[in-house]
């Protein structure tokens, strides 16, 4: 574990270094920059962790669906409903006290119904969930696009984007003058919950069982489709809250760029992290580290912005190709080849 | 007229989505899939636009785009086939590459004067005496260069799939590779050839969009796109026609659009922009059943 995470730091930065000196900034100040811009001080690092808050649950519900076979590569989509929900629930009429609650489960259940709707389209009629997923995250994009320059609109009719929340909706800040929120804590615990969930408990093995070897599991008398169901539901759920809690705890409110494709990097996060919940959390802050130093990067070295997608891709494709597991197989190919043609085997 | 206008339009929004749809079907019947079609759809879309907007030719921006496609492709090959590394991640990593990389290039070498970027657009290549049929003349006959790529490689595609010696050894690659290699076919060799044409073919995709379908380039542009070439592909039964026919209710649905704005019906936009996304979705739910995907589609493969 701790090798490829200092691979992946290694290479990113020097991938970024290497981007900024094309791009004709100081290599050093832009490193310099995105370390101090994530993790140089205390509001720094408060940026990384709030980044972190999505892409936690949300790579935590990409976790989930794969171990339990189930290809969700819509957290995209479900997060985005899940934010619409919550939005709803923050600024509709009625008393205000635990209103948070409501915006938390509206969420939830908005990107677990979500999801239920790939679940339907895969269990009665077979289709393939990584198109049903994908799709309905275009309808969800258009969806909040419609809701907040439609129905949802702040009363001022200015942008297109919804009323601020009532304050009883907006996650609490236990630390005054950060911007710290409730989130922050609910999405490290779900990260955790879900390794567990999959590990110790029956519905974790039942789950794990339908994702790795579906007709046996069926034969071992296990309901397939009824825990296909449960995992899709779950797996929306958590992106919806993910999106629950960017709107009660971030934002404040719903406008149409609020995630900039969070549900899209929840996936690489997932994999990157080897599909267990050290590794999900390990890779969700690192890239949430890189993220939060962009900004900086980019005010300081006049490193554009968008370089960081590309270092977060660069790190992603060397940790893949450095899998230790891939290097060794090509290792004992050659060696293969070699021993073929009467040459020792290493 | 309008029946004209609209199958026209329907052809052009569909093409970028029909050509990488046709590339990576090629690339999945072998066993390999590239979810970094997106990433390397966009790579060829900026490089449309670069090599258009700095030779002044839109003919060298589709070879831009086609070679930048084919690169981006090899190393998707050199990553997930020679190292035999996990497909969904380097998919992933080229696709955060390119997200990167073309708009950090954007940013620096064409986005600079604030004002929209105008391309040269492929010329429309007029087919004599057919450009008069009634109906579909004009649709068909009056097209930009891609558009025929397009539809000519379809029944090509099919026809080398089904027919000969090379679709089926290719084929025998996405069912069985192990046995496919008992009998001496070199799979990685052969993957990685389908990868750098379903590399070029996605390229070429990018360029029919920022050439032909929208003149301009802005970050980000495929939005998307590449990912439901993937969904065609899937639609489609990996079939070349099904492809096309997934391609085209796209591209129609997505022509829809500009009839109702035209004639200004009081549905707010997004509506249409939803339309091609859940019509899609419906004839998935009305026509499912039976698709089988390739035996040993994205699994990894690492012996010789």
């Amino acid at each position: 574990m701790l090798a490829p995470a200092l691979v992946a730091l290694g290479v990113s930065v020097v991938f970024a270094a290497a981007l900024a000196r094309i791009g004709g900034a100081d290599p050093w100040t832009a490193i310099q920059a995105l370390v101090v811009g994530s993790v140089g001080s205390t509001s720094n690092l408060t940026a990384t962790l709030l980044k972190a808050t999505p892409l936690l649950l949300t790579g935590a519900a990409v976790m989930l669906a794969f171990k339990s076979g189930v290809f969700n590569i819509g957290a995209e989509g479900q997060f985005l409903v899940g934010a619409l929900a919550a939005t709803i629930a923050g600024t509709a009429p009625g008393p205000d006290t635990g209103r948070w609650l409501l915006v938390l489960l509206a969420g939830s259940l908005a990107g677990a119904a979500w999801a239920a709707i790939a679940a339907g389209f895969r269990i009665a009629r077979g289709v393939n969930e990584v198109i049903t997923t994908i799709l309905l995250n275009f309808v969800a994009l258009y969806l909040v696009s419609y809701a907040v320059d439609g129905p949802l609109q702040e009363a001022a009719r200015q942008y297109p984007q919804s009323d601020a929340l009532v304050a009883g909706a907006l996650l609490w800040r236990p630390f005054a003058g950060s911007r710290l929120h409730l989130g922050v804590a609910i999405a490290f615990a779900a990260a955790l919950a879900v390794g567990a969930l999959l590990t110790r408990t029956t519905l974790g093995l039942r789950l794990r069982a339908a994702g790795s070897n579906a007709p046996a599991a069926r034969l071992a008398g296990f309901a397939v489709t009824r825990d296909l169901t449960v995992a899709f539901a779950l797996s929306g759920a958590l992106a919806g809250l993910a999106g629950a809690v960017e709107v009660a705890g971030v934002t404040g409110r719903l406008y149409e760029r609020i995630s900039p494709g969070y549900g899209y990097t929840a996936i690489a996060i997932a994999l990157l992290g080897g599909l267990r919940s050290s590794g999900v959390i390990a890779a969700a802050l690192f890239f949430a580290a890189l993220s939060a130093g962009a900004g900086a990067m980019e005010r300081s070295a006049g490193v554009s912005s968008v370089l960081v997608l590309a270092v977060q891709g660069a790190t992603l494709l060397v940790i893949a190709m450095l899998d230790v597991a891939a290097l060794r197989r090509f290792v004992e190919r050659r060696a293969g080849i070699d021993s073929k043609t009467g040459a020792d085997a290493l | 007229m309008l029946f004209e206008g609209f199958f026209a339009a329907g052809l052009v929004l569909g093409t970028p989505i029909l050509l990488v749809a046709l590339g990576e079907l090629l690339v999945e019947r072998t066993g390999v899939l590239n979810i970094g079609i997106e990433g390397v759809m966009l790579g060829g879309a900026f490089a449309a636009a670069l090599g258009a907007y700095s030779s002044g030719s839109a003919a060298w921006g589709a070879v831009a785009a086609a070679a930048t496609g084919t690169g981006l492709a090899l190393l998707f090959a050199l990553a997930a086939v020679t190292l035999a590394a996990d497909q969904i991640i380097v998919g992933a990593a080229i696709n955060l590459l390119a997200l990167g990389v073309t708009g950090a290039l954007y940013r620096a070498l064409l986005g600079a004067t604030g004002t929209a970027l105008v391309l040269p657009t492929l010329p429309p290549l007029e087919v004599p005496v057919l450009r008069h049929l009634p109906l579909v003349g004009a649709a068909l006959f009056g097209q930009h260069a891609l558009v025929y790529l397009g539809l000519c490689l379809t029944p090509v595609l099919a026809f080398v799939l089904a027919h000969t010696g090379l679709g089926l050894r290719l084929r025998s690659l996405g069912d069985h590779p192990h046995a496919a290699a008992s009998l001496g076919l070199p799979v990685r060799r052969y993957r990685v050839a389908t990868l750098a044409v379903g590399g070029a073919l996605g390229g070429l995709g990018g360029a029919a969009l920022t050439l032909a379908a929208t003149n301009t380039f802005v970050e980000g542009i495929t939005a998307g796109r590449g990912f439901i070439a993937l969904a065609v592909v899937v639609f489609g039964r990996w079939s070349p026609w099904g492809a096309l026919a997934g391609s085209l209710l796209f591209g129609l649905a997505s022509a829809l659009q500009f009839q109702f704005q035209a004639a200004a019906l009081a549905v707010p936009y997004q509506l249409f922009l939803m339309l091609p996304y859940l019509l899609t979705l419906v004839v998935l739910l009305l026509s499912a059943g039976g698709a089988r995907a390739p035996r040993a589609l994205g699994a990894r493969y690492d012996r010789d």
